[in-house]
């Protein structure tokens, strides 16, 4: 039972049961369940609000339901946020970083030198790092995990490895990426490539792995091609696994770059956060925190909308 | 006799942590052509296991397995099978999914249009036509198996295995889709082999019902030759006091002789 050992105790989850992997994260349940709920709560308040027999105050109350409590919790937050930087000196508080933030985002792309750039450069240039290190780990992670979901020797071999080196904090590869390399920018790209590529082989072996029998037997009954087995049963059968395991290194992805750019300087919204605190521009600080949680949450709801195309209605 | 299958002396055992399970023994059983044949039995008693030996799904741990002429080494597109849970590609509509075995098994000889045009009939034959291009999520379960049938027919196997094919589905669901059955298989002449656990059922749709015995190590009971004249109607068999003899037989088998043992 070596597959199963590998892909237990881990961050792989199969498309029926969503909810598993948010338990596993206590970062990621906050950030994606709140819209996921906000988003159905909608759905719902949106069809009642098409029943012509509701009333203005019903509809009223529907969408104060679906509006009022995330309203409320950045209300707290904000005050919350308000009253500490009262109490501090320099701490800034939310009047004094809006106003920052008004100024930044009217200008994000100038450019006065390498080490002096707008937000919009410094986003740009983390999400290419994400991009890149992402799409080949792609390129080799999910070839890889198909290998070892067919393949049960395969899988006993490369096993003990991937169950090593998977709980290493990605950025203990960013020296030897530096060695390899001899520079900043692609050694941050080898650290997504090395924090990307564990869910997706892990998850696209599990898929393989979990191909329903029945599907099988259908390919052998009727005696399929190799060629029309991966086209036609493989790959659809994968692809909700494999898209599991691709929201899940992005991710990952997204948390590791602001820390190796942290590391390795240069433009990015980590080195960035890195820079503002040289400059002690706390409010600069706070922004990036806010940017890089919006991002992060654009990039997960942009899979999940992919993965729910694929999912095929056999919930 | 004209026997398309041959069972021979075949056994069945499986390797399970417990250790050895003999799932069936001796089992001896010929299919002549155009013949329907039903397997029933108490639960566990390997008659799925059977009807997955002739499909070759799984291969015999002594005796012999013969299919017209040839040793049976795996499955194979002769032996069409309709699964119980239906088995189509979630991501294929109908007409695709009925398409991909009639492109397997005629791709090679004939032309794209006479394809699409076997399709369509095979669809038409179980009156789905209208669901072609429907995603089988968005059908009901006996249109589902419908499709399943249409499949396997398509196909023109020599042989249609059937494993429970109506047991996932509602009681009128499954009166309508026997009554498709008798035609579809009326206007084929079709070879079948069906697992069943449904009396009536077996009766109603065979030329020979085999009962089995309770496994482990499972075998042959009897087998009952079903003579009404075909096709047969449900409502008059009702009052047809040989139906009414071969029901009886097979229940005093399941419930007298093969008592099942309180689980």
């Amino acid at each position: 039972m070596s597959t199963a050992t590998l892909t237990s105790g881990l961050v792989t989850v199969g498309p029926d049961t969503e909810a598993a992997p948010e338990t596993r994260d206590g970062v990621t349940v906050a950030k994606q369940e709140a819209p996921m709920a906000a988003a159905t709560v909608s759905r719902a308040a949106a069809a009642e609000a098409a029943e012509p027999s509701a009333s203005f105050g019903e509809r009223c109350s529907a969408f104060l339901r679906v509006v009022l409590p995330p309203l409320l919790g950045f209300a707290f937050i904000i005050g919350l946020w308000a009253m500490v930087a009262m109490k501090s000196t320099d701490f800034p508080g939310p009047a004094k970083t809006l106003d920052a933030a008004i100024t930044l985002f009217s200008d994000p792309f100038y450019q006065n030198g390498p080490n002096d750039q707008g937000i919009g450069w410094n986003i740009l240039s983390s999400l290419k790092r994400v991009a890149v290190g992402f799409g080949v780990a792609a390129l080799v992670g999910i070839p890889m995990g198909f290998i070892i979901g067919r393949f049960a020797f395969m899988n006993s071999m490369l096993e003990p490895i991937i169950s090593i080196l998977r709980p290493v904090s990605p950025l203990a590869w960013l020296p030897i990426g530096l060695m390899v390399f001899k520079a900043a920018d692609p050694a941050s790209t080898w650290t997504i490539f090395i924090c990307s590529i564990w869910p997706m082989i892990l998850n696209t072996a599990q898929g393989v792995q979990r191909v329903p029998q029945d599907y099988l037997n259908v390919a052998r009954v009727l005696n399929l091609s190799e060629f029309k087995i991966i086209t036609k049963i493989l790959f659809p059968s994968v692809l909700p696994y494999m898209l599991t395991g691709i929201r899940l290194s992005i991710g990952t992805a997204w948390l590791v770059i602001v820390a190796a750019e942290m590391l390795t300087g240069g433009v990015g919204i980590g080195f960035w956060v890195w820079d503002e605190w040289n400059n002690l521009k706390v409010e600069h600080i706070i922004i990036a925190i806010f940017v890089i949680g919006i991002v992060g949450l654009v990039l997960e709801q942009f899979l999940l909308l992919i993965a729910r195309r694929f999912s095929y209605g056999n919930n | 006799m004209n026997a398309i299958v041959k069972v021979e002396n075949v056994g069945m055992t499986f390797d399970t942590k417990k250790g050895r399970f003999v799932a069936l023994q001796n089992v001896n059983l010929q299919i002549r052509q155009g013949e329907v044949v039903s397997l029933i039995g108490h639960s566990g008693c390997g008659k799925s296991t059977l009807l997955n030996l002739i499909a070759g799904l799984t291969l015999p741990t002594s005796g012999a397995m013969i299919c017209n002429g040839r040793e049976i080494a795996g499955p194979g597109p002769e032996r069409a099978v309709v699964f119980q849970n239906h088995s189509l590609l979630p991501w294929l509509t109908c007409f695709e999914n009925v398409h991909l075995a009639v492109e397997r098994v005629f791709g090679a000889k004939e032309g794209k249009d006479k394809l699409k045009a076997r399709t369509n009939a095979a669809l038409e034959m179980v009156h789905m036509s209208h669901a072609a291009q429907k995603m089988p999520h968005e059908i009901s379960g006996g249109m589902k198996q419908r499709i399943g049938i249409a499949r396997a027919f398509a196909m023109e196997p020599k042989i249609l295995l059937m494993d429970e094919p109506f047991g996932a589905l509602d009681a009128l669901t499954r009166a309508s889709l026997q009554d498709e059955l008798i035609g579809v298989m009326e206007k084929t002449g079709a070879t079948v082999v069906m697992v069943t656990h449904d009396v009536d059922e077996a009766v109603l749709l065979s030329d020979r019902v085999v009962m089995m015995t309770n496994g482990p190590a499972a075998t042959i009971g009897e087998i009952l030759e079903v003579k009404l004249a075909k096709p047969r109607d449900r409502l008059q068999l009702a009052h047809d006091p040989h139906f009414a003899e071969c029901r009886a037989a097979i229940l005093e088998f399941l419930y007298q002789k093969q008592m099942k043992k309180a689980a």
